[in-house]
């Protein structure tokens, strides 16, 4: 039991919750299972919340994150279009702590001694598990764009790939732009986080443009051979509504970046200047992933049993969200991300209990995206285990698209959003 | 490692009260994959979508299936109900027609 101890021992600055939650919260602690999560995004936020939920209170669960406050990156491009504020996508981790009882240290997740299940933080204390669930989102791999890896150069050219400060001086970037520059968007290949995200964006884009710098453009460099989501419905937002305004270049890898030139350099060497540029860096899991040693699926992605998201590389360590490697059709969404910790949280909780976990779970997608400022398009998909192929597998005959952009389903846009936010941290 | 793992087992060994059967079990997680836009506990906040918990389990039932034959029109309900088999359905329908709207207060 000396784990257990080892929290009382922490001493030095209490958790954030030490101070608000119930005292029986603290004085079960010797007696409770502790799961420690990694990352307060869609994953760990909604994770944290079942975990306590569903086990009534009876497992300790502490939430490590870095940042004050969530930042959403669903609507985040709405703000480079100038159609919402920062406040608008930013909510607290209050209703997590107070209301749930969840622990919250806001820290760095810096390494995992899998054999002591120790997690140890940035600020220098280390927190006990039972079982530790990470969610840490993406880590861009900046060595592959040479010119981008130094903070000189991250510094001025914004992936905004993380919803947060990038967000809004790439919005002050497009507002600094002379009309009839050009904003370029390049796209690695994927797998990388919210696969419709790089072309809601240029829509996004195009939409401020049309307003206010009709002389301007939006050219899309993307490495893959097609748009990848939604793509009869933003290619047609892009030759009606934006007639002229964007250009589409598939097959484009960006090798490189003169960050000073504000210029992208292709594989081939081919220099496409921008008055603006977003570089959507390639992406692996985050850094705690691969420092655990579960990011083993090309070094980039956690491979995970997909009926309890435990690592197949390590005991007691569950992986969430983007950070996995994917099942077929399966998107990296916040969606999903909740979805999973769902699946994850239940099995966490059976797995502690001794029950064996639900042997047929399943996910769901909806992903809402805006062509404009009004009017909104989606893609749903249904996910079912396969206990023969160990996998989630696309239900077939279920989802699809919206048949065009519309207005109706801006409703259902917001809606989605102030509930997954509710769902996931309230 | 062993004996912790012993441990453990007998602080849970104790039995949980509440969904204890394992289909009520099943049930609220099958449910949970509703609650992302419907609520954590059936009740969407705004307006723009009904409230599932204490609708009874006939009409969810019926609902879910109208959207799935498409005589009930949707933007996005006619391709997710398809994804639930109506075994799947039943179970989701008896979780929310067992909640009461006013439990989501606890746990939107």
């Amino acid at each position: 039991m000396k784990r257990r101890q080892f929290m009382q021992v922490l001493g030095g600055a209490l958790p954030i919750s030490a101070m608000l939650a119930s005292p029986q919260v603290r004085a079960q602690s010797k007696t409770q299972a502790r799961v420690v999560v990694v990352g307060g995004g869609y994953g760990g936020a909604t994770a944290a919340k079942y975990l306590r939920l569903w086990s009534e209170g009876r497992i300790a669960v502490t939430l490590v994150e870095p940042n004050p406050q969530f930042v959403s990156c669903p609507l985040s491009n709405l703000v480079l279009g100038g159609f919402r504020q920062m406040a608008d996508i930013t909510l607290g981790y209050d209703n997590l702590v107070q209301r749930h009882g969840v622990e919250l240290f806001r820290d760095t997740a810096l390494a995992v001694d899998k054999e002591r299940r120790l997690l140890k933080l940035a600020g220098g204390q280390s927190l006990a598990y039972d079982r530790l669930i990470l969610s840490p989102g993406v880590d861009f791999l900046w060595d592959q764009l040479p010119g981008m890896n130094t903070p000189e150069a991250q510094q001025k050219i914004m992936h905004a790939w993380k919803a947060g400060p990038q967000t809004l001086t790439l919005r002050r970037q497009l507002e600094a732009m002379p009309d009839g520059g050009t904003f370029v968007i390049s796209i690695p290949l994927a797998p990388f986080r919210c696969p419709p995200g790089p072309y809601e964006r240029a829509c996004q884009a195009a939409a401020y443009f049309a307003q206010h710098k009709k002389k301007s453009k939006v050219l899309i460099l993307d490495a893959n051979d097609d748009v990848l989501s939604k793509g009869p419905l933003f290619k047609k937002a892009w030759a009606e509504r934006y007639q002229g305004m964007v250009e589409y270049v598939p097959r484009f890898t960006t090798a490189d970046v003169d960050a000073a030139g504000n210029t992208v350099i292709s594989d081939f060497g081919d220099k496409i200047p921008g008055a603006v540029l977003n570089v959507i860096p390639p992406q692996r899991a985050g850094a705690i992933a691969v420092q655990a040693g579960v990011a083993n699926m090309n070094k980039h992605w956690c491979e995970v049993d997909f009926l309890t998201f435990e690592s197949s590389q390590a005991k007691n360590i569950h992986v969430l969200g983007d950070a996995i490697q994917v099942a077929p059709v399966m998107p990296k969404s916040g969606h999903m991300a909740n979805q999973h910790a769902k699946v994850c949280a239940a099995a966490v909780i059976d797995l502690l209990n001794g029950d064996t976990p639900n042997q047929a779970p399943m996910l769901n997608n909806t992903c809402y995206s805006y062509v404009s400022e009004k009017e909104v398009v989606h893609v749903a998909s249904v996910h079912a285990y396969s206990a023969e192929q160990k996998t989630f597998l696309s239900v077939p005959g279920a989802g699809g698209l919206s048949a065009a952009a519309n207005e109706q389903e801006t409703r259902y846009a917001e809606s989605w959003a102030r509930n997954i936010w509710a769902d996931t941290l309230a | 490692m062993a004996r912790l793992t012993a441990c453990l087992f007998l602080v849970f060994a104790l039995p949980w009260p509440a969904l204890a059967a394992s289909t009520d079990k099943l049930a609220q997680r099958l449910a949970a994959t509703c609650a992302t836009c419907h609520g954590s506990a059936g009740v969407a906040l705004g307006n723009s979508l009904p409230a599932l918990a204490g609708q009874p389990r006939e009409r969810i039932i019926a609902s879910m299936q109208a959207f799935k034959s498409g005589t009930r029109p949707a933007t996005v309900m006619q391709q997710l109900s398809k994804g639930y088999t109506d075994e799947q359905i039943a179970l989701i329908a008896a979780y929310f027609a067992g909640l009461k709207t006013e439990d989501a207060g606890g746990a939107k």
